[in-house]
């Protein structure tokens, strides 16, 4: 029964099975990197055009300032037009990629109706949660 | 130095670490943050905060060519997830109490490890390991892959506890040095849990980009994700390695592979004598 859902000869399962989750999954990953990609170069090229002229001085750590750490910072900075937040929103959308593939594989596993995976996916999807939402 | 020649260089720079990670499968973050500490001075924690989104795009823009290729495992996979984002947020908090200099050493001597399965890699020959494991049906995580001739060649995984404990291991080097830890996960997955070769290399390439994720987001909070480094490091990154797989791969590379093998090994020597000397 698991090998047969999963070579997609089980009727039940003929028009979703793992390769064909493989397969959206994978186009998931390409569409967020393509459009973290164009979001990136944008702000970076608005950045260059701001800051031009500075001398960057990456050797000694001070941390980015506070409005560009979070979600709402972010999405005002880019309301004000700042590049910056923008390079921060393409940022965000690249690690919420890996984050909407394994979101998807849940809903995928929801609809295999596979408990064990539910469980292990959502596991998964929680930790992320966590380390992309936490408050602080 | 004015910004649009470091961008320019760091851009050069980035898209040379991204194709040295693709031709000697380690990935783009081990060679980055060697060269943004020791040849751009950048210090250390931005170094790993931009290698981690570096990782992300590097394996999720990958994901076209390993779906094609239809070995990786979605099941094993994302049981092993549990592992590696439990360690990634581990290591990200471990990252605050480590020193800047010990996390150099740390970083050194994975890169040394790293060169040395890289170099294994290409000598050892696909093993096949014929077993039967009631863990791997309990837990859904048999399965089957395409042979040469397109029939499905059946898979079962061994020693599973051992496996998902080193993915933890993996993940939490991942979320304290800001790399995928390729190299660890394909020793879980070959060594220690049997999967087949073809198998474990495309599922681990999924795997980093989720694994970085995880802690990428508490990096992100703590400022460690500079937009001026993150521009040029990411794109030229993702440009690199996208090169490295269409081009390079397929092209006769055994010298070219062990002469990276060396710069990488070298890399790590560098990051070790460069953190001892600073430290004392």
């Amino acid at each position: 029964m698991v090998l047969e859902s999963r070579t997609g000869q089980n009727p039940e399962h003929e028009h979703f099975d793992d390769r064909r989750m493989e397969v959206i999954m994978g186009r998931l990953l390409q569409v967020g990197v393509l459009l973290a990609s164009f979001v990136m170069i944008a702000g970076g090229l608005l950045y260059m055009h701001a800051h031009s002229g500075e001398t960057p001085n990456y050797r000694v750590f001070s941390s980015e300032p506070q409005r560009l750490r979070h979600f709402s910072g972010v999405f005002e900075g880019i309301q004000t037009g700042d590049p910056a937040a923008l390079i921060q929103l393409a940022v965000l959308l690249l690690i919420a990629t890996p984050v909407a593939r394994v979101a998807f594989a849940l809903i995928a596993f929801l609809i295999e109706r596979d408990k064990l995976f539910v469980v292990i996916s959502s596991i998964v999807l929680a930790v992320l949660l966590y380390g992309f939402l936490r408050p602080q | 130095m004015t910004l649009s020649l470091f961008t320019g260089l760091l851009f050069f720079g980035s898209l040379t670490a991204g194709l040295l990670g693709a031709l000697t499968g380690l990935g783009g973050g081990v060679v980055l943050v060697p060269l943004l500490t020791v040849f751009f001075h950048v210090d250390i924690r931005y170094a790993i905060g931009v290698s981690l989104i570096s990782v992300i795009a590097t394996s999720s823009g990958a994901a076209a060519a390993y779906v094609r290729e239809g070995f990786s495992s979605v099941r094993i996979g994302m049981f092993l997830e549990v592992a590696t984002t439990l360690g990634a947020i581990l290591g990200a908090y471990l990252a605050t109490v480590v020193h800047t200099q010990a996390l150099a050493i740390i970083f050194g001597l994975v890169l040394i490890y790293s060169a040395v399965v890289s170099w294994q890699q290409r000598k050892e020959a696909a093993q096949q390991v014929k077993g039967h494991s009631r863990w791997s049906e309990k837990l859904e995580l048999s399965g089957s892959y395409p042979d040469r001739e397109g029939k499905p060649c059946r898979y079962e995984v061994e020693n599973i506890p051992g496996g998902f404990g080193l993915m933890f291991v993996a993940g939490t080097l991942s979320g304290l040095l800001g790399i995928g830890s390729g190299a660890v996960k394909v020793l879980a997955m070959d060594k220690v849990m049997k999967v087949p070769f073809k198998v474990s290399t495309t599922t681990s390439n999924f795997m980093i980009g989720v694994t970085a994720a995880a802690s990428a987001g508490i990096y992100l909070h703590r400022g460690l994700v500079a937009p001026g480094l993150a521009f040029p490091v990411m794109l030229g990154v993702l440009a690199g390695s996208l090169i490295g797989a269409r081009y390079l791969v397929r092209a006769r590379t055994a010298v070219l592979r062990s002469v990276f093998t060396l710069v990488v090994l070298a890399l790590g020597i560098e990051m070790i004598v460069n953190g001892v000397t600073k430290w004392f």
